[in-house]
């Protein structure tokens, strides 16, 4: 079976302006969602206690609501899962600490209705949160900065790295645009995925790179674009098959991994979408614009030489 | 030229081998237990223990299948859930004759089932995390500024005493923030007493201040002194965290540090975590000390500290009491709750030999004063107890106030289990019911096999044997990969098994790349066996790239703590099992296949004809 009989090269290059046009669209709109909606964080990371209760009945959110109002706690209530299960939130209040709260409420909702089950408390002081959010931006940075060196190295010219930095964190920025957009819930687990396909996408973007330099050695008489187009144009079929498998992966995450892994599943979606894209229509044009040449490669400067041993020898 | 040297065979073989023999534990599940541990520092966990263990369910008739003895206590495996409970009953009638008194903290446990054998070699099964399992965490924060407090107001003591014995005269010593002041009223004296104290106690650095009069000595804690009162009070705290879990029968409790100041406790398994909070957050201490009399005739609390006791209903009244500590929390050394002669509640508390010794002088030279005992909880202090010394006495007392025998109860562990050396507040909290966590396990599980089935079918139809091959290299992937989490001591979650999914997912590339490569070779006219060499080869470079790309992002995210960490450590385990399974071992089982053929006609790698 093959799905891809390509014969001859496709031009991408000859269309890199739309597809920097395009990318630079999605990403200004990512940015607007985000400076305009903001992230909706999980209780990990602004604090608050999180409690998940279910009923053997479906449960009566407004009646929960109304038992908690009552009693003074300003908590946001909602349905998760099933009917039957309820999602209690509350933010961080400044007289009682969190954990005597959730005791307090599991009290309150028992004596309400014998049948709560109280399955899980998450509670979170302030100063934990803060700091989670900061260590994540720090972990983000850091794995930019890694692998701008790595590629640095590796490809002998720190333009591959700034190409593949560029469109990998450009997908992290869309997959927080739709996170933004749609309020979707941002706990620990999704920035663990959406680091994750940083780390993905970045390896899609090398996938690339190696054809490209190993097409500058092979290719003589090309241009850069050409040399380019035929990089894409023969990996194009493994990247969608690889995309595929990946994205099985994170299809049967969404449907069979409940409520805690939905989010994550999402964020893996979107990042193994964009980062088909990103790699192969953004990160490509980048290279072309950051002046490749092939005197970086061409085993004719000698300084170069011993790079050829290294990476894939042709 | 696609042939491994027979070692090479042989050492994916013995992989094989061990990732087998370390996973098989995990499908034995867990039969049930008994745990037996000290609950008191002053009984001993030992054979002689198990032998009264074994006794014990000799006597009540009680059939066990195993007894083993390590660090946390004594372990007895059983068949049934029943036969556990009746053990536990019986064990505990046995053990503890005092039943308020316990010496020996007996909890329901659950164990791995796998073979002796198993188990002689250490392979046993992943660890859980509480997500998965059930139970309670909790992250404690220490306050270090009253563990320093508490500190320099012992050296206020000290020197208050080197310079009574050296006879030298001051005005007074003082504590100012994380300083101290010693006043005087002489020169002479101050030059003498800065020797002393110098001399004496080395952890601190002195200053000397003019004023024209005497001067002051400004004594300040040594910065390395400081980071050994931080870490002993640290250590201190676990300690006593420890002793408390323990009190409540909690089995493989995890307490560990944390960054510098904080704790983090693990209780896999607990049904009542309100009880669990209860103990742990507790930061109870207690202190003995006389109470101010003339404060109290005069009215004037200068000089005295002042705290609240509660007289019967809502009557609140403040008593003065001496700054100077008798009897401190760490003095305490066993408590029982029991009831006193007019039948009230009361806890009876036993002092080691020092406190004893110094309880007896006060108490001797008190006589018909009034003593308080002072409980200092969340940084407030309470007196609970107010009264006056009707006789000597020495380590061992009673202590009466107002108490329900809950509180005496609740009282008695606290005090028994140590004081803590600085108050502990819960910053996190998470409570996972155990059914949220088998459901847990079954998504995870789920999510894993549908996606890998679905990969295994697609990868056979598209690149037939080498699909079928590279899917089986993806399965042991997956084999190596759980034999490695159940070798290590990591610990696994619901992010761990979502990491192994993905992992799987992305490991998959390597032979995609693979497989794609000799496709491209094939069609550009290389015969098969250069075309399996070449495909590996040239896909390798690329293969190692990318890994090295993915795995520098799972390294930094264990910088994150929490989900995230759960979810990288599995994450850089997979990279490492996904290179060495897609790419030694499938071409292993390629070179197997083709490579000691003379001639192949063609690679069943799907339709490569087309060009």
């Amino acid at each position: 079976m093959e799905f891809f009989k390509i014969r001859g090269t496709i031009p991408f290059m000859k269309y890199a302006l739309v597809f920097n046009v395009i990318s630079a669209i999605t990403f200004l709109a990512a940015v607007f969602f985000l400076a305009t909606r903001g992230l909706h964080f999980s209780v990990e990371f602004t604090g608050g206690t999180l409690m998940e209760v279910t009923y053997q009945h479906t449960a009566e959110v407004e009646r929960v609501r109304e038992a908690l109002d009552k009693a003074g706690y300003k908590a946001e209530v909602q349905n998760f899962g099933s009917s039957r299960d309820v999602l209690i939130r509350l933010p961080v209040l400044k007289e009682v600490s969190g954990s005597e709260v959730a005791q307090k409420i599991t009290g309150l909702l028992q004596a309400d209705d014998k049948s709560a089950e109280v399955r899980r408390v998450e509670f979170v002081g302030p100063q934990v949160g803060g700091e989670l959010a900061e260590m994540g931006a720090v972990a983000l940075l850091l794995v930019a900065f890694c692998i701008v060196v790595y590629l640095w190295v590796r490809f002998v010219n720190w333009r591959f790295g700034l190409a593949a930095i560029i469109a990998n964190l450009h997908d992290v920025v869309i997959i927080l645009g739709f996170f933004a957009f749609f309020q979707w819930e941002f706990s620990l687990a999704v920035l663990a995925g959406v680091l994750a396909v940083l780390g993905y996408s970045v390896n899609e973007s090398v996938v690339v790179f190696d054809r490209v330099r190993e097409n500058f050695r092979k290719m003589r008489r090309a241009t850069v674009p050409e040399v380019i187009d035929a990089a894409i144009t023969g990996v194009i079929s493994r990247t969608i098959i690889t995309h595929l498998c990946t994205q099985a992966m994170a299809t049967t995450m969404f449907f069979f991994g409940g409520a805690a892994l939905h989010y994550f599943a999402l964020a893996l979606t979107i990042g193994i979408c964009f980062g088909i894209y990103s790699s192969v229509l953004v990160a490509s044009p980048l290279l072309v614009w950051l002046r490749v040449k092939r005197e970086w490669f061409a085993p004719s400067q000698k300084r170069k030489a011993r790079d050829e041993h290294e990476g894939a020898v042709v | 030229m696609n042939r491994y040297p027979t070692w090479g065979y042989a050492l994916i073989a013995v992989a094989i081998l061990l990732a087998l023999l370390y996973t098989i534990p995990n499908f034995y599940g867990e039969a049930p237990a008994v745990q037996v541990a000290a609950g008191k520092a002053t009984v001993k966990v030992d054979a002689a223990l198990a032998g009264q263990v074994e006794d014990a369910l000799k006597k009540a008739n009680i059939r066990y299948e195993r007894i083993q003895v390590d660090a946390v206590g004594i372990k007895v495996r059983f068949a049934d859930a029943d036969t556990q409970l009746r053990a536990y009953d019986a064990l505990n009638q046995a053990l503890n004759p005092e039943k308020d008194n316990p010496s020996y903290a007996v909890a329901l446990n659950l164990l791995p089932a796998s073979p002796n054998w198993l188990a002689a070699l250490n392979a046993t099964p992943m660890t859980l995390g509480l997500d998965l399992r059930g139970g309670v965490h909790f992250l404690l924060q220490v306050n270090m500024e009253e563990a320093v407090k508490k500190r320099l107001e012992a050296f206020t003591a000290d020197i208050r005493q080197q310079l009574r014995d050296k006879n030298i005269r001051h005005s007074g010593v003082t504590r100012e923030g994380n300083s101290l002041r010693v006043r005087f009223s002489d020169a002479g004296m101050r030059s003498k007493a800065a020797e002393v104290i110098a001399l004496n106690i080395p952890d601190l650095t002195l200053a000397e201040r003019e004023d024209g009069q005497g001067g002051t000595i400004v004594a300040n804690i040594r910065a390395d002194a400081l980071k050994r009162i931080q870490d002993s009070a640290l250590k201190q705290n676990i300690s006593t965290l420890n002793n408390r879990v323990n009190g409540l029968g909690v089995s493989e409790p995890v307490i560990q540090q944390q960054g510098v100041d904080r704790i983090a406790v693990q209780l896999p398994g607990v049904q009542d975590p309100v009880r669990a909070r209860e103990i742990l957050g507790r930061t109870a201490t207690l202190e003995v000390r006389l109470v101010d009399e003339e404060a109290m005739r005069s009215g004037n609390h200068a000089g005295a500290d002042v705290f609240p006791e509660n007289r019967r209903e809502g009557v609140k009244v403040m008593v003065p009491v001496k700054r100077q500590v008798v009897i401190t929390g760490d003095q305490f050394v066993g408590a029982a709750a029991t009831f006193d002669q007019d039948h009230r509640p009361a806890v009876s508390v036993d002092l080691d030999p020092a406190g004893g010794r110094v309880m007896r002088q006060v108490t001797r030279e008190n006589l018909k004063h009034q003593m308080a005992i002072i409980l200092f909880e969340k940084g407030k202090g309470e007196a609970i107890s107010v009264a006056t010394i009707q006789g000597e006495f020495g380590s061992r007392f009673q202590i009466t106030g107002n108490f329900s025998p809950v509180e005496t109860t609740n009282l008695a562990l606290l005090i028994r289990s140590g004081a803590l050396a600085a108050p502990m507040e819960i910053i996190e909290e998470r409570t996972v019911g155990p059914s949220l966590g088998k459901e847990n396990i079954e998504r995870g599980f789920h999510s894993t096999l549908w996606g890998f089935v679905a990969i295994v079918i697609f990868m056979s139809v598209y690149y037939s044997l080498f699909g079928v091959i590279s899917s089986a290299a993806l399965g042991l992937n997956l084999l190596f990969l759980v034999g490695l989490l159940s070798m290590l001591p990591t610990t696994l979650t619901l992010p761990g098994i979502a990491a192994i999914a993905l992992t799987l997912g992305m490991a998959i590339d390597a032979n995609v790349l693979i497989n794609e490569r000799i496709r491209e070779e094939l069609r550009g006219g290389a015969t098969p066996q250069a075309a399996i060499a070449a495909g590996y080869e040239r896909a390798w470079a690329t293969i190692f790239d990318s890994n090295v790309t993915t795995f520098i992002v799972g390294a930094a995210l264990l910088m994150v703590p929490g989900a995230v960490r759960g979810f990288a450590v599995v994450h850089c385990l997979g990279i490492l099992t996904s290179i060495f399974s897609s790419v030694v071992v499938s071409r292993a089982m390629i070179n197997l296949l083709y490579g000691h053929r003379r001639k192949v006609e063609k690679l069943a790698i799907g339709n490569t004809a087309w060009k």
